[in-house]
């Protein structure tokens, strides 16, 4: 099996709130994070896919083609933004754990249909000392 | 039932060696003229190189007298030999057999060191391999999961 990885951050904002939790309990729970005013991380992002080697080029996938997915659909919209105002944690609280399985949801499709290649496993830093994995491995 | 090393009775541990080699490349698919080859890998095509970062990962039973899966000494022997020999300051287009047909990328050198350190290491040992190519990008080879 291979895989190839490659990185990428966009800076974002974030609250770590739950509306199932009083503003004690998410106090509690979220520490410093739920901070009304918000916080922000430079998120670092790897983008794992596996797939065949094409026996012409040498690549599991156009790196081009990938950087532009990943991009459009995960850069442009989190970058410089305030995720909870994003639907996609409309319903849900931007954990890392949430955010990292919502960019793998967004990202499965459009690497899907650039051919025999499939999104195998994301990875998002939220520090230095924090990564949080979604996919097939670790 | 433990053996001598505390470890349940055939219970692999996985170990990692680094090493770093600079090679230079080009991207080239050998029956494309140097537009083609510029239109489908874009600079890739172009002279150039890295600072290729290898890692190995090896996994075993811990000997049960040393209490080694192997001696780090001679994996980097190996290593030295193997990897640094063909690849360090040299081109990987012209100074190695592996090239002329197939193209120099992360997913072919991976596919190359990994069947060179097959070779080279006792039989089963080797379980992944990442090499690094720059910062934003590398590969890794693993065994089937089943396997690992």
């Amino acid at each position: 099996m291979i895989a190839l990885t490659r990185r990428y951050a966009f800076p974002a904002a974030h609250v770590l709130r739950s509306p199932a939790l009083s503003d004690d309990e998410n106090a509690r729970v979220y520490g410093k994070c739920a901070n009304p005013g918000g916080h922000g991380h430079d998120y670092g992002l790897e983008v794992s896919v596996s797939g065949p080697v094409d026996a012409r080029s040498g690549l599991i996938v156009d790196r081009a083609a990938l950087d532009a997915i990943v991009e459009e659909r995960v850069l442009d919209r989190f970058g410089y933004r305030m995720l909870n105002e994003d639907p996609a944690f409309g319903a849900r609280v931007p954990t890392a754990e949430n955010i990292a399985a919502q960019i793998h949801a967004i990202l499965a499709g459009p690497i899907a249909e650039l051919g025999s290649v499939r999104l195998f496993r994301v990875r998002l830093h939220e520090t230095r000392k924090n990564s949080f994995a979604y996919g097939e491995s670790r | 039932m433990r053996d001598s090393n505390g470890l349940q009775a055939g219970e692999r541990v996985w170990l990692t060696r680094a090493v770093d080699f600079s090679s230079s490349l080009r991207y080239r698919v050998p029956d494309l003229d140097d537009r083609e080859n510029r239109r489908l890998f874009g600079r890739k095509a172009l002279q150039h190189g890295h600072n290729y970062h290898l890692e190995v990962t090896l996994r075993g039973v811990p000997d049960p007298v040393t209490g080694m899966v192997i001696d780090l000494k001679d994996l980097q022997d190996i290593l030295d030999r193997e990897i640094m020999a063909r690849f360090d300051h040299r081109d990987l287009n012209r100074d190695t057999p592996y090239f002329e047909k197939v193209v120099p990328t992360p997913e072919n050198l991976v596919r190359v060191i990994r069947g060179i350190l097959d070779d080279a290491l006792p039989s089963g040992m080797l379980a992944a391999i990442r090499l690094q190519e720059d910062a934003d990008t590398w590969v890794e080879w693993l065994e089937p999961e089943s396997d690992r």
